[in-house]
């Protein structure tokens, strides 16, 4: 035990006396959350819309009103035909052109339902999403407060009232640090003790590889965790990101996600020879699918087949939902066992392989 | 000759696929003995180095290092040797107290018994006043000498040395063959390989590897009569070309 708590410090001294990990560790995290949660906004506000309007009665006037009021839209024009709806798109000003049906009014109060069409230009497909949704939204919040109980259209963003931008960011962020943290950080540790020729040295003294490894990781755990922590307070202090669910099982499934970085780490040290190698192979191999295949940036329900089914792969994916159902949506263990489960599975599957990779490089 | 030994090798083979890496090595160290382990790059040293250190196992014959067998008790051979190589002395980003605790530690000395030897050591190098310096500042020979006294420092029955004195300075090489007479003399046995032929006569005894098969073991006088050569250098080619 001593042996092994003489190896953490000397990893910590490794850690602090580095100032480049230091700011990888600490700095980048904030930074990144920051960045995510003030520039690069994923919110919509003053969108151009069109209104083509073929009842114009009491209802789609004040839908109308709603949706021009409600800070998200900007009305660029009335249009009088649907003719008219593609020129308007082509003139790149127009992002989306609301129809109100004949008789929009009438069906509500007669049939309890009606129809609007929310046309989108989706050459911008996350965006078209979104004030798609935006509008569904408010459709549905008219709906809820008038008399008739009639349209109520399905709203994905529903656990996100304020529709702010910074929700989505924040559990996306989560895996991408704590994957940055845990997994490249410890395979370039790893990897540079192989480059020195140190690990040689570590291994025919009395120190079991087990705890070699071990030690190296015990650090980056904490680190992590500290991380995850930060991240989660920013975002409640600084952009009032709520945790509805048990905080500490948000904690256990952030310590879950940070121990599967951590084999893959491992895994990824075992096969790179230096420490730039293990660099790009962590970039590459991790952090382009982190950003791009999780759903962190782009959802994943508007991938095409393919790369909707590369993504059940991408481990991130599943924390990132877990994370989601967790704090914006309050749910219990009982909602996301299934996909703790899938972490698990993957823990032990690069568990497994390192092992058996470590073992043959010993002989 | 009573001595105590400390290494026997009876009939190492150690194979990687149909590579045959040492072909049926025999030989056997006595304690206090220094010990010089020759041979041309690739002769298969290091993998022999290897197996001795408990870092990988003989595909087949008996190899014991301070009374157990290591193939099946590395553990306990781990404890009782010190290693050191050129490659890797000491971590740079660590202040030379820091490594002489961690391998202390590592290697199980008390605190109590690592702060009385790992003081006894600084002062007799002349470094205590330096202890807190990082050892990235401290120059190769320093650096090689430190690293020899760390690896000596739990008081090991043989201490493993890698070209222990590659790229250094021949006044330095000299008085690191100084510490290794006086570890010897303490009844370490130091095995240590070279390329410097003249560090080659300091040694007790020198095998010279070529091919994985060990060609010629004796004291340097005995050798270089056998091969009727003026220096160790002429018996190293004689055997190696």
């Amino acid at each position: 035990m001593n042996r092994f708590i003489a190896f953490v410090k000397k990893e910590f001294l490794h850690i602090f006396r580095d100032y480049r990990t230091m700011l990888i560790l600490f700095i980048m995290p904030i930074a990144q959350i920051l960045i995510f949660g003030f520039a690069i906004t994923t919110e919509i506000k003053d969108a151009s819309i069109a209104i083509l309007d073929k009842s114009k009665d009491e209802v789609t006037r004040e839908l109308t009103q709603k949706l021009l009021s409600s800070g998200y839209f900007n009305n660029d024009a009335y249009l009088t035909s649907e003719s008219q709806i593609e020129p308007a798109f082509n003139d790149q000003r127009v992002k989306m052109v609301v129809v109100f049906e004949p008789e929009f009014g009438r069906n509500l109060q007669k049939e309890g339902t009606a129809n609007v069409q929310l046309v989108c230009d989706a050459s911008d497909p996350n965006q078209a999403r979104m004030l798609s949704q935006f509008a569904e939204g408010i459709f549905a919040s008219y709906a809820s407060q008038g008399v008739v109980k009639g349209i109520q259209p399905e709203v994905r963003m529903f656990y996100n009232e304020s529709l702010e931008g910074v929700y989505m960011s924040i559990p996306g962020i989560m895996a991408m640090i704590l994957m940055l943290v845990s997994a490249m950080m410890t395979s370039i540790s790893i990897t540079r003790e192989k480059e020195y020729g140190s690990m040689e040295v570590l291994l025919i003294s009395p120190l079991k590889p087990l705890q070699i490894i071990m030690g190296k990781v015990t650090p980056y755990v904490m680190m992590a965790l500290i991380n995850a922590v930060s991240i989660l307070a920013l975002g409640y202090f600084v952009f009032g990101v709520p945790v509805k669910g048990s905080i500490i099982l948000l904690l256990m499934e952030c310590l879950l996600f940070t121990i599967l970085a951590l084999s893959l780490g491992i895994l990824i040290s075992t096969v790179a020879k230096n420490q730039m190698v293990a660099m790009f192979m962590s970039m590459f191999a991790l952090m382009l699918p982190v950003i791009l295949l999780s759903g962190f940036i782009f959802p994943v329900e508007n991938m095409p087949l393919p790369l909707r089914i590369i993504s059940n792969i991408i481990p991130p994916k599943w924390f990132i939902i877990i994370v989601k159902t967790i704090m914006l949506k309050g749910g219990g263990l009982l909602y996301v066992w299934k996909e703790t489960l899938i972490l698990i599975g993957f823990v032990v599957l690069f568990v497994t392989l390192s092992v058996k990779k470590f073992k043959i490089r010993l002989q | 000759m009573d001595k105590k030994k400390v290494i026997t090798v009876e009939n190492l083979v150690k194979k990687f696929g149909h590579f045959t890496a040492n072909n049926n090595l025999n030989f056997h160290v006595d304690q206090g003995e220094i010990f010089g382990f020759l041979g041309a790059n690739g002769a298969g040293k290091t993998t022999a180095m290897r197996i001795l250190c408990g870092l990988s196992s003989p595909t087949s014959g008996k190899v014991e290092v301070a009374g157990f067998d290591v193939s099946h008790q590395a553990e306990e051979v781990k404890k009782r040797i010190g290693y050191m190589s050129q490659k890797f002395s000491l971590f740079e980003d660590l202040s030379i107290w820091e490594n002489m605790r961690f391998f202390a530690t590592v290697y199980g000395l008390s605190s109590s018994e690592f702060k009385a030897r790992g003081e006894d050591l600084l002062r007799k190098l002349n470094l205590y006043k330096e202890r807190k310096r990082l050892v990235s500042t401290l120059s190769l020979g320093w650096k090689q000498k430190l690293a020899f006294s760390v690896a000596i420092l739990h008081q090991p029955s043989i201490v493993f040395l890698d070209e222990p004195t590659g790229g250094v300075d021949p006044i330095t090489r000299r008085q690191f063959w100084e510490m290794i007479y006086e570890a010897a003399e303490n009844g370490i046995t130091v095995f240590v390989t070279t390329h410097y032929m003249d560090e080659a006569e300091y040694c007790d005894r020198v095998t010279i590897m070529v091919d994985g098969r060990i060609d010629a073991l004796d004291t340097p006088a005995e050798l270089k009569k056998q091969y009727n050569a003026a220096s160790m250098n002429d018996v190293f080619l004689a055997l190696a070309r």
